[in-house]
């Protein structure tokens, strides 16, 4: 490619592709201002002490000791933490099985894709409202099965402060998986069809193609699925505004909630910002090393 | 026939600009949205049509807490409506201090209302630095305890007089299999039930020293420890009310599930809306029956400042509507909550209004949290409380320290 426009006077090399370089000065504008210049904006004003209405006056890191004094700032933490953990695993491992078994020429597979991924077309707000009540003792999953016969069977997950991070966890699975499969069945269909043909005359049982040269071939879609449901933990909020609201007490509450709660309800900019300051770093931890794999180690990408 | 119709229709809407010169169109933003509520707030729309101007009806569903930040926003970017309830106190305080809200002075003093509003603190609530920002349209109190009489009936034993015999009485209505203490999940609900305990058994001294003065030493002290004995005791009292909202908390104590919720006198639109007589199928006790003080907060409208002459104009015809004493009196029979001015006839209050306005006759008064606290503070206040209530694991001794924190830290 570089060989072709290389001309025998060589051209300045911030002069190349000139028109597309002056195209592409909105969107540089945009995403200096808008992104970089909000991002440090919201920084800057975390250390002071901003209440209803941003102001400059500093109190250094006092909005940070608070926050990680406040009780409800752990149990978000920890809550993400659970959540995240558990829906990377488990989305990841779901997705890729269904993935497999469509995967085997099974008929009506349009209809079964279309099923699983149609969950994703709801927004987490309906999401959180259907399995409400599914999830409600006196509505839901319980009295059906009470009502079957078993009226010993307990299953409230949202009112106890125990695991109602599990009861969101649930639907999140349901509403995500779907996505993952998707992906991780493109993923499947780019696999060249010799290879399983090589992998059958060599009499390699299915599985293990499966984990060892199927799955390291996907490497690609495996990190772009992992970003996506990584994104989605960290700023996970109206699934639980809309299932719990936080509750019981405070079992429940997430940092994207906690943020929000401290900005408009309790009239607290600076507390507000050291929360979304906190949960940009978590965000950087995961892209920091993301964007190095896809871009920094280029040579060895396909 | 249809097409005439419709021809009149189009007709209309297109005369209309121009035969309604005067009349002008006033966006008003509240959170009143329950059934009581909605058909008090109908009649302030219906005081304010009166005068030939339109009251547009910005109801924001799902509470204080949700509708707040919808309406600080559009004050601060600059889409400001006619007018917005607030809970007057320290809510639209920085709003005032930024000069986004107007200034009423010109027309409390052309209007007298220092001199009519009754008690004075709900004025003053709306003063900042010497100028009043806000027309108080109600006085709400806290302290309340709303008793279910069929629920009572039903478990076998008398309906409690004070907030011990409630205590008492709770096995009796627990083996009838009804849920003693009706407590939603919304975090104000929690921390509102803990200031109404503490101003019932510690009383107004204590109530004061902790949120007025701020004394963390009265906080973290013997006289909150007893508090919190029986914040732990209606915290067992109230487990088993799985509902979110206020109202729904209400309905369980209409419907007899539960013998008693402890809810501001808002309440008590929602049994009047279930065709419920006070004293005969509901009880209230204020004060828990214990200390009969009620506290003044309440809701009041607030002006944002306009650059409309016309809504200018209008707003004032609002506000002098708001105040005026038939809308007081009809206003705040629907709402069950008390009017603002001492010298309305309430003719057609019941019981427990009555009840009501003799304590406020008699001035045994304190200033409610909002006009107290910084919404920041009252926020950590909610978080506390909606732990301890729903965590059975969390001792009064814990949750007592966390609190003297907080009122350590309020400014």
């Amino acid at each position: 490619m570089t060989a072709l426009t290389r001309g025998s006077a060589r051209p300045n090399q911030w002069l190349r592709n000139l028109n597309a370089k002056i195209a592409s000065i909105p969107m540089i504008l945009t995403a200096v201002v808008i992104f970089l210049g909000g991002t440090i904006w919201t920084v800057v004003y975390s250390f002071t002490n901003s209440k209803l209405l941003p102001r400059l006056s500093f109190v250094g890191l006092d909005q940070y000791e608070r926050l990680w004094a406040a009780p409800r700032w752990i149990i978000s933490i920890q809550n993400l933490a659970v959540y995240g953990f558990f829906s990377l695993i488990f989305s990841l491992v779901i997705g890729f099985v269904l993935a497999a078994l469509m995967d085997q020429k099974i008929r009506f597979e349009n209809t079964f894709r279309t099923i699983m991924l149609y969950p994703f077309a709801l927004s987490f707000i309906v999401t959180g409202l259907v399995w409400q009540w599914l999830l409600n003792p006196q509505f839901g999953i319980q009295s059906i099965v009470r009502s079957l016969g078993w009226t010993s069977f307990s299953f409230d997950p949202l009112y106890n402060a125990d695991i109602v991070i599990y009861g969101i966890l649930i639907a999140a699975l349901w509403q995500g998986t779907g996505l993952v499969m998707c992906l991780m069945l493109a993923g499947l269909r780019g696999i060249d069809e010799d290879i399983w043909k090589a992998a059958r005359v060599d009499g390699i049982p299915m599985w293990k193609t499966y984990v060892l040269i199927i799955i390291p071939m996907m490497r690609g879609v495996f990190i772009t699925t992992l970003v996506i449901i990584a994104s989605g933990i960290v700023k996970v909020y109206d699934l639980v505004v809309a299932q719990t609201s936080g509750g019981p007490g405070i079992a429940s509450e997430v940092p994207a909630k906690y943020v929000y709660d401290y900005m408009f309800l309790a009239q607290n900019l600076g507390q507000g910002f050291a929360a979304s300051t906190m949960m940009l770093v978590t965000v950087a931890i995961i892209i920091v090393p993301w964007a190095y794999l896809e871009f920094g180690g280029g040579r060895k990408r396909g | 026939m249809k097409l005439r119709s419709l021809a009149g229709a189009l007709a209309a809407t297109v005369a209309l600009p121009f035969c309604a010169a005067h009349a002008t169109d006033l966006e008003v933003t509240h959170w009143w949205t329950s059934g009581g509520e909605a058909a008090a707030v109908a009649e302030l729309a219906k005081a304010f049509d009166a005068t030939g101007n339109k009251w547009v009806d910005g109801a924001i569903a799902g509470s204080g807490g949700t509708a707040r930040p919808i309406m600080i926003s559009r004050i601060t970017g600059g889409d400001p409506m006619g007018a917005t309830q607030f809970n007057h106190g320290r809510q639209a305080e920085e709003l005032v201090q930024a000069g986004l809200m107007r200034d009423l002075t010109d027309l409390a003093t052309r209007e007298n209302w220092k001199e009519i509003i009754k008690p004075s603190s709900l004025l003053d609530s709306c003063t900042i630095e010497g100028k009043i920002y806000c027309a108080p349209v109600n006085i709400h109190s806290w302290q309340w305890l709303w008793l279910s009489n069929a629920a009572f009936k039903k478990a076998g034993v008398p309906v409690p007089k004070n907030w011990d015999e409630f205590v008492a009485a709770a096995p009796a209505l627990e083996k009838a299999g009804i849920i003693p203490l009706a407590l939603g999940g919304q975090p104000w609900q929690a921390a509102g039930a803990f200031d109404v305990l503490m101003v019932a058994i510690a009383g107004k001294d204590v109530f004061e020293n902790v949120f007025a003065k701020k004394d963390e030493e009265v906080a973290a002290g013997p006289e909150i420890a007893k508090v919190f004995k029986a914040a732990d005791d209606a915290r067992r009292l109230s487990k088993g009310s799985n509902v979110q909202d206020w109202n729904q908390a209400t309905n369980l104590v209409i419907t007899g599930k539960a013998g008693g919720q402890i809810m501001g006198d808002w309440a008590q639109g929602e049994f009047q809306v279930a065709g419920q007589k006070a004293g005969v199928d509901y009880t209230c006790l204020p004060g828990l029956g214990v200390n009969e003080v009620i506290s003044t907060g309440g809701d009041a409208f607030y002006f944002p400042l306009l650059e409309d002459e016309e809504k200018s104009k209008a707003q004032e015809v609002l506000a002098s509507a708001l105040l005026n004493p038939k809308t007081q009196v009809a206003f705040n029979l629907k709402k069950g909550s008390l009017p603002v001015r001492a010298d309305v006839d309430l003719a057609a209050a019941n019981d427990c209004m009555r009840k009501g306005l003799d304590i406020l006759a008699k001035g045994n008064v304190i200033q409610a949290t909002d006009q107290l606290l910084s919404p920041d503070s009252q926020k950590q206040k909610e978080d506390l409380f909606s732990e301890f209530f729903a965590n059975p694991s969390m001792t009064p001794e814990d949750a007592q320290k966390r609190f003297a924190e907080i009122i350590a830290a309020a400014d």
